[in-house]
């Protein structure tokens, strides 16, 4: 019961900082990605300030053995850099730059009520849905879609 | 240098670097918003509880914005349906391909100094700058 109070705060505490800064209005956010136009730096500010709250936090977790209501810290392990973090990346901030939204503002300003955002949050959704599948049949069937992968 | 907020972007970036780091020190885990929506779409044992709470927990901080801060909702950009399922398909398949996003990647994974983090926020900036160049500078005048 307590970490599910406190994944909630979390998340509440988290979009009230996407709304104040910014990141819920994709004015803002495509006026960041317009380098060669008349470029809005406050994203920028934006991610620097989290950084540095969140690299504290992450050197203050280094000393300690276990997080403060878990038994164990999950953290990401893999370094190697592969083709589908570029695709993937590549593909998600086209979608960023065409619409002003990423995953954390658009779920927050479903509470705006606007129907575009709906949509958007919607196709965004069944995206996901759509890389389960495929991931799911290429793991069923590594030898008929992926035969390199096995290499 | 155009529309610039430094302070509200600074007290923002603040509140979701504390957001994060809370899910860090107390749960042990990353604030990955494209991760967590993912799992309550393909829902594993154990793994949903959190995931859901902190997802309600946007939602809630998502009103309290539109209850006291409305102009969190000035889009000032909205895009056609059309193209907001385009932008949304490719936002949501991106995302798990690439395994983060603007939260993962961007903001927990670049203070790690995770390699893996680095490059996909370098090649989601770029990627986003290139199509914003594309439909404000190159006649993307159906996009607006």
């Amino acid at each position: 019961m307590k970490s599910l109070a406190i994944s909630f705060l979390s998340g509440l505490v988290f979009a009230l900082g996407l709304g104040i800064s910014g990141m819920t209005r994709p004015v803002k956010v495509i006026g960041f990605l317009d380098f060669f136009g008349q470029w809005d730096a406050s994203l920028a500010l934006v991610m620097i300030a989290a950084v540095a709250v969140y690299f504290a936090a992450w050197r203050i977790s280094a000393r300690m053995g276990a997080p403060l209501d878990a038994r164990e810290f999950r953290i990401p392990s893999r370094n190697d850099i592969d083709p589908r973090l570029i695709g993937g990346a590549a593909m998600f901030g086209a979608g960023w730059g065409l619409a002003g939204f990423c995953p954390g503002p658009a779920i927050t300003s479903l509470a705006s009520g606007a129907p575009a955002v709906a949509v958007f949050v919607a196709a965004m959704a069944a995206g996901m849905r759509l890389h389960q599948l495929l991931a799911t049949r290429r793991a069923q069937a590594p030898s008929v879609l992926s035969p390199a992968a096995d290499a | 240098m155009h529309n610039f907020t430094p302070v509200s972007a600074v007290l923002g970036g603040v509140l979701i670097g504390l957001g994060a780091a809370a899910m860090l020190l107390f749960e042990g885990r990353i604030a990955g918003i494209s991760g967590i929506v993912a799992g309550l779409l393909k829902p594993e044992k154990g793994e949903t509880g959190w995931k859901a709470a902190f997802v309600l927990g946007l939602l809630a901080g998502g009103l309290l914005l539109r209850a006291a801060l409305p102009g969190s909702y000035d889009f000032g950009i909205i895009r056609p349906y059309g193209v907001l399922v385009a932008a949304g398909l490719l936002v949501g398949f991106g995302t798990r391909l690439a395994n983060g996003c603007t939260s993962g990647h961007g903001v927990c994974g670049i203070s790690r100094f995770s390699p893996r983090s680095i490059m996909a926020t370098l090649v989601f900036i770029a990627s986003g700058a290139f199509v914003v160049y594309l439909v404000n500078h190159l006649g993307g005048a159906a996009l607006r």
